[in-house]
């Protein structure tokens, strides 16, 4: 074990090249605060070494504790690299993520720091992979300007829930003897036979169950309080048994002993949503400096721009402000969680109601509107400048606006090509098209996306029931082909507004009868353009010609008289 | 059904093995091979002008050493390939379309050298790009893969096309090929899911708008998984499409979430594919006897052209993520 002279660490920090401003750029030395890492290790001990000997160039003392699973070649390298330096190694333990050993270690390396040496005001704990931005006399300037305060995340477990998913306040009340990385299965069944059993324990006396980071800066007099606490055995028998237990071992004791606490970490260390801390790389350079953050983890060892940059003097003064990295990190979480609204493609494929929302911005169906009409889709764009297309679910081909053979976002106007996917199609388009995209729609349309539609918050549905009959005048059919075609759009549109009636209904919806809109043409006309224009709608676009009508009532006779009922 | 997988990719695996004897030794440097080496497996043929700049793209990357079966090239590729420091070649005369096009050697390569390591299969005209590429190396990637228990990346194909006919700007020889082809369909992509094998298979792009506008159904699957962490037991199905087990093919997430995802920009559509196709036309070695390469023929003959109004010129990894053809997921 390394075992450094006395007074060896007392000496001014060696000057390295290179590392000038690691020993604090030439500011005069803070009295009052000196600080003490407790770092923690279990792999990649090489460059856990390289930060062991920033700390100490910086001014730091540091004891070391490293996993006994580690290999023995690379400790005895670690010490030897180490050796002279004013760092202590402590009894290894083997630390399973999640229980109690990672604390107890904790525990050891902070009772021989305080031991060795007597003039440590603060300790920080950190890991090897915790990569200090800022030097150490900024951090022991921060510290001696804030005196008494203990930097530690605490947040009231009953007060606030904590974590994401299951256990919050039952990671004190039920017990977890099964290390949950190893054992999955086993932890899950004993939870739940727990829970079902309703056993729990309370915490013992006096002690109110606190959560928050695990990287923490201490002072001597809190941590020499709760190693030297009476009743330490009693606490460390019940947090033996407490699920994660270095998130809450130092952040429930430190209210009993703390006059000060300033309930943050000066540690940034954020999970992603699947319980692993974030990765900083070089691109995180800028983002990085600019928080003035004391100490980040993790850094991929790879980085050799960050680890070549810092620590970097921020100034003494500079209160670390953590905000635009974590949002940062929030917004990748948040994409990682809910994805974009919308979006269909090959890492983000939503099962049916899953999908949050359907579509990535509102748009317009025109139902039976452009039956009504003449040229519909050419006299609304003309009226509010924007697209229109035709029946883009039509059987035989996509009508793209102007009759394009390709649409938004090089989709292919090939009706079997969107067959495939309908939900795809219908959503790539409203992805890649400009705000609020409109199309019409019709009974002899394809009609797989009627549910999707009717179902989708950002659908603006106008519906003209029965305005596929005004076609039919026109057909110059047999009668009987005529009664068999209204036969069969009908029981189309039928469907299309069970769906319309049914409690499901997210769209916007306004509908009218074949009656009413050829009574009042202008109102369909208005209700079409305020809605492809809500914020500022055309005042004087001009009344697009209606199709011929004229026969209509006949026709819905003889249909009535040949047996179907087509209103 | 689990019994019938597994025979299936214990099948594939003998498969390997049974065609591996045919498969000659050039050059054997896969003793370079260190512990957490990145490696790329390829198969190809003919393909000497496009080697140097595939070849240095992935060695940019981060991969280490390239396993190369050669099919029987005779334009000098081998004799490249050969004197490369950090490529180790095989050769053979046989069959592309008996040795499943190629799959069988590349499963019988990845099993007795990939194990352990991430592998990379790809054809030489295949580029990844993925999230930070720019910045982050592959280890990067990999290291955070591990991290989050992922075994496998998925990346599609994105088929690139150059402005004008296929013919009319050449590719010399070392040069990017995607400063002559760089523009690609932004949102033309049709996702089904296969619910045997489990995964996406997608169709779509300027093959399916162009050239099997008659048959949409036969259009080329543009999905692809060709990074994964080897183990043994795994086989690759059909090309990189899917593989078994299966719960490798599940890279994409179904509760609304995004998992990471990058593409393969494809370099097919550049000039020489005259050439190739009519070669690949009389040789038939390749899927549903060549009926693509009959398209091309036919659509480079016509000078056809891919471009259209809608298409988008690449621009970097941030516009294909913008665009939503890759994600980033949770990888700040």
């Amino acid at each position: 074990m390394n075992r450094p002279a006395a007074g060896e660490f007392a000496l001014a920090p060696v000057a390295v090249p290179g590392l000038a401003s690691v020993t604090g750029g030439g500011a005069a030395p803070v009295s009052g605060a000196r600080v003490g890492i407790v770092m923690l290790c279990h792999d990649n001990l090489d460059l856990a070494a390289r930060m062991a000997r920033l700390w100490t160039d910086g001014g730091a003392v540091v004891a070391i504790h490293v996993d006994r699973s580690a290999p023995a070649g690379d400790v005895a390298q670690m010490q030897q690299v180490l050796a002279g330096l004013p760092v202590v190694f402590t009894r290894r333990r083997t630390c399973n993520w999640g229980t109690f050993s990672l604390v107890a270690a904790t525990l050891d390396a902070a009772a021989s720091l305080l031991a060795r040496w007597p003039d440590v005001s603060h300790v920080m704990l950190v890991s090897g992979a915790c990569l200090p931005l800022r030097p150490v006399a900024e951090l022991q300037h921060f510290l001696s300007s804030h005196p008494g305060t203990d930097f530690i995340e605490s947040v009231s477990v009953v007060d606030v829930g904590w974590t994401v998913g299951g256990l919050n306040e039952e990671r004190f009340t039920l017990r977890f003897p099964f290390a949950y990385r190893r054992h999955r299965k086993l932890f899950d069944r004993w939870v739940r036979l727990q829970r079902r059993l309703g056993i729990t324990r309370t915490p013992p006396l006096g002690v109110a169950p606190h959560i928050g980071s695990q990287w923490w800066c201490l002072t001597r007099r809190t941590l020499q309080a709760i190693l030297d606490d009476p009743r330490r055995r009693e606490f460390d028998r019940y947090f033996r048994q407490v699920w994660i237990p270095d998130e809450s071992y130092f952040q429930t004791l430190v209210r009993r002993h703390s006059a000060r606490i300033e309930s943050r970490s000066l540690t940034l260390a954020k999970f992603d949503g699947q319980g692993k801390p974030y990765i900083f790389y070089d691109d995180h350079l800028g983002l990085l400096e600019r928080s003035r953050v004391f100490v980040a983890r993790k850094i991929w060892p790879g980085a050799s721009a960050l680890y070549a940059s810092f620590p970097r003097p921020a100034g003494h003064l500079a209160e670390p402000d953590s905000e635009r990295v974590e949002a940062v990190l929030d917004r990748a979480a948040a994409r990682h969680r809910r994805g974009r609204a919308g979006l269909y493609m090959q890492s983000r494929f939503p099962r049916k109601d899953a999908e949050g929302r359907k579509t990535s911005q509102p748009y317009v169906v025109l139902h039976g509107v452009g039956d009504l009409f003449l040229d519909l889709p050419q006299a609304a764009s003309a009226a509010i400048g924007g697209v229109v297309h035709g029946h883009i679910l039509a059987r035989n081909e996509v009508e793209f606006a102007a009759a394009a053979p390709v649409g938004p976002g090089a989709l292919s106007s090939n009706s079997g090509l969107r067959d495939i996917d309908p939900r795809g199609f219908l959503s790539a388009l409203i992805r890649s098209s400009p705000a609020l995209p409109a199309f019409l729609h019709s009974p002899r349309d394809r009609q797989h996306l009627n549910w999707f539609m009717v179902t989708d918050p950002n659908a603006r549905l106008l519906v003209v029931t029965g305005a596929w009959m005004v076609p039919l005048l026109r057909s110059e059919m047999p009668f009987d082909d005529t009664r068999r075609m209204a036969a069969i759009l009908h029981r189309s549109e039928r469907r299309f507004l069970d769906a319309l009636d049914s409690v499901w209904v997210k769209a916007r919806v306004r509908r009218w009868t074949l009656d009413e809109a050829l009574a009042r043409p202008d109102e369909i006309w208005e209700a079409v353009c305020s809605t492809l224009r809500p914020d500022d709608p055309p005042p004087d676009a001009v009344l697009p010609a209606l199709h011929d009508h004229s026969g209509l009532g006949r026709l819905i006779r003889r249909l009535r008289n040949a047996g179907l009922k087509p209103h | 059904m689990l019994v019938r997988l597994r025979a299936q990719r214990q099948y594939y695996l003998l498969r390997g093995l049974a065609r591996s004897w045919r498969l000659a030794s050039v050059r054997d440097r896969t003793g370079q091979i260190r512990g957490r080496d990145i490696l790329v497996f390829v198969t190809l043929r003919n393909e000497r002008p496009r080697l140097p700049w595939f070849l240095d793209y992935y060695r940019r990357l981060g991969a280490r050493h390239f396993l190369i079966v050669d099919n029987a090239s005779t334009d000098g590729s081998r004799e490249y390939l050969a004197g490369q420091p950090d490529v180790s070649l095989w050769t053979t005369a046989d069959s592309y379309r008996t040795a499943r096009f190629g799959m069988d050697w590349m499963n019988h390569l990845l099993r007795l050298y990939g194990s352990g390591h991430w592998c990379l299969t790809v054809d030489p005209d295949e580029f990844l790009v993925y999230p930070h590429c720019d910045s982050r190396p592959l280890p990067a990637l990999t290291d955070w893969l591990d991290a989050s228990g992922r075994r496998s990346f998925p990346s599609m194909l994105l088929d690139m096309y150059p402005r004008g006919a296929i013919d009319d700007q050449p590719c010399r020889e070392g040069q990017n090929p995607f400063e002559v082809a760089p523009w690609f369909d932004p949102a033309n992509y049709a996702i089904r899911k296969n619910r045997f094998y489990r995964n996406l298979w997608i169709q779509g792009g300027p093959r399916a708008r162009v050239f099997f506008a008659d048959d949409p159904q036969g259009a080329p699957a543009l999905n692809k998984i060709p990074l994964v962490r080897w183990q043994p037991r795994y086989a690759y199905v059909s090309s990189t499409h899917m593989l078994l087990p299966r719960s490798l093919n599940v890279v994409y997430d179904e509760n609304g979430g995004e998992m990471a995802s990058g593409v393969l920009l494809h370099a097919k559509f550049l000039p020489g594919l005259a050439e190739k196709s009519r070669e690949e036309l009389a040789r038939r070695q390749h899927y549903a006897d060549s009926q693509e390469y009959r398209a091309y023929h036919q659509g480079v003959q016509n000078r056809i052209e891919l471009w259209c109004e809608q298409s988008q010129r690449f621009s970097g990894w941030q516009q294909l993520e913008r665009l939503g053809l890759i994600s980033r997921g949770n990888w700040a």
